[in-house]
């Protein structure tokens, strides 16, 4: 086999994931939209209100919220991009001596890496952002 | 092989593997239904057929039927984009997992995995991800406070959780050297039970927080504050209707099948059975293949009696404790595990 059509075939293994694609949103558009012309409209003002218990509902949905979602978000960010970093290095990691040269500095250059990651966490919870049932944190 | 056959092949398992698996969906429901039912010393559904089989059935026609509303003040293209993105999410993560042997091939297309590809964790991964989006979104459009305040509770606490789930995942890919799937099933396969990575692979801490974390990544109890029923209405699925809620339903129990599988192949060998090469292996490759499924079903079976097993077990958490546990505990103890798993490794290299 040459080079060139083993690329093409390694291409075409993304195929059925591409099937699978259309298959998923194929059916649920189609419940969709069959559910929407199958069942009976009969709509009232009553009806089309928001449903909170019963009560009139005061005002709509887009209030203001706790800031603490938001600094969640953006914790979330950062630590996920070590955990991006972490990936291509797990897969390496056996091979890490032979690139390296060295038995151990595969090993030590993810210590150093993780220490930072955990001097930061531990920091993020001393500052109090995690606390979220006081206010002692002052954000 | 030809490009035809193979596109051809390919339909084909999309349409077995998606028809199982909404059926496996439907049937988890009713299991979970009866499971729970026992659990508090009633019967469950039992009317609909015999045990009431027929029953998840007749739930879908009956949710099929019902008036499909959208109330007046939702934003209306991303209230019908959410139910789609969670389906669609939920149904596209079992495509990279494999169900039995990369060996039994027809024609040399792979029988028992829809798509064999080398990144098929991180495929898992993303999409698991992106199924944040429709949570999000449905609370956010449907302009309804308690559906807001479901889906900020939930979005928060997928993404944490995401974080260890993620971290959990190193554990494995250290020890395999790969994120494939099937690879990663292939390192187990040497001695039965004791190779699998929560047993000879020293995974056990790795798994204890997948487990926890996929939990709180599928708003399952007792993890389910997003739906908290007592305080939150419905919480994000509040003003959704007919098959619209029944899509978000459907999308949570395909998650709930989807964790299973990859827990069981990542820690619990997948398809190898826990005896290993003790017994002597069938020659007739149907009854191998068959073999193959019966374990990968058993395991995925158990896992998913675990998740009701839990939920009829263990109260709900408060919110803060929820954030706290995962932020404070599971975050360090996924860290100390990767460090743990790649010292070991190391050693073991430098001695051989």
């Amino acid at each position: 086999m040459n080079s060139q059509s083993s690329q093409i075939q390694y291409i075409w293994q993304y195929l059925p994931l591409l099937l699978q694609v259309l298959a998923a949103f194929g059916l649920g558009i189609g419940m969709v939209v069959a559910s929407w012309f199958i069942g009976r409209h009969r709509n009232t003002k009553t009806k089309l209100e928001v449903y909170e218990c019963g009560i009139e509902a005061v005002g709509d949905a887009r209030g203001r919220f706790s800031v603490r979602f938001y600094m969640v978000a953006m914790l979330f960010i950062l630590f996920d991009v070590e955990v991006v970093f972490m990936m291509p290095w797990a897969v390496i990691y056996r091979q890490l001596p032979k690139i390296t040269g060295s038995q151990w500095f595969g090993f030590w250059e993810m210590i150093v890496y993780l220490g930072f990651i955990a001097v930061a966490l531990f920091y993020i919870v001393k500052k109090g952002i995690l606390d979220w049932s006081t206010d002692k944190g002052d954000l | 092989m030809s490009i035809w056959l193979f596109l051809l092949f390919s339909i084909l398992k999309v349409a077995v593997v998606t028809a199982i698996f909404l059926g496996g969906v439907a049937y988890t429901v009713l299991l979970e239904r009866k499971v729970v039912g026992r659990i508090q010393n009633r019967w469950g559904p039992s009317r609909v057929g015999p045990f009431g089989l027929w029953q998840p059935m007749v739930d879908g026609l009956k949710l099929f039927l019902k008036e499909d509303f959208i109330p007046a003040g939702v934003y209306r293209p991303l209230y019908l984009t959410a139910p789609l993105i969670a389906l669609g999410c939920s149904l596209l993560s079992i495509a990279v997992v494999p169900f039995g042997s990369q060996d039994i091939t027809v024609h040399g297309v792979k029988v028992f995995e829809l798509a064999d590809l080398n990144i098929g964790l991180l495929v898992l991964l993303g999409v698991t991800s992106m199924s944040i989006y429709g949570i999000a979104l449905a609370g956010w459009s449907s302009n309804n406070k308690y559906s807001l305040l479901g889906s900020l509770r939930s979005s928060a606490q997928m993404i944490s959780y995401e974080l260890a789930l993620g971290l959990s995942l190193v554990g494995v890919v250290l020890r395999t050297g790969s994120f494939s799937l099937a690879d990663i099933v292939k390192a187990q396969s040497a001695h039965g039970a004791l190779s699998w990575n929560i047993l000879g692979g020293g995974q056990i801490i790795a798994f204890l927080i997948y487990i926890t974390a996929a939990y709180a990544e599928t708003n399952r109890a007792p993890f389910d504050l997003p739906e908290a029923e007592t305080e939150l209405v419905a919480g994000y699925h509040t003003e959704y209707s007919s098959m619209k809620f029944a899509m978000f339903f459907m999308a949570e129990y395909g998650n709930m099948i989807t964790v299973s599988c990859v827990a069981t192949l990542l820690f619990f060998g997948g398809w190898n059975s826990p005896f290993g090469h003790l017994f002597p292996e069938p020659q007739n490759i149907v009854i191998q293949a068959l073999l193959a499924l019966f374990w990968f079903i058993i395991k995925v079976f158990f896992f998913l009696f675990l998740y009701i097993w839990v939920r009829g077990t263990l109260p709900r958490f408060r919110y803060d404790q929820l954030m706290g546990f995962g932020w404070r505990y599971l975050l360090p103890i996924a860290m100390l595990n990767i460090v743990g798993t790649s010292l070991v490794l190391s050693a073991l290299m430098a001695n051989s």
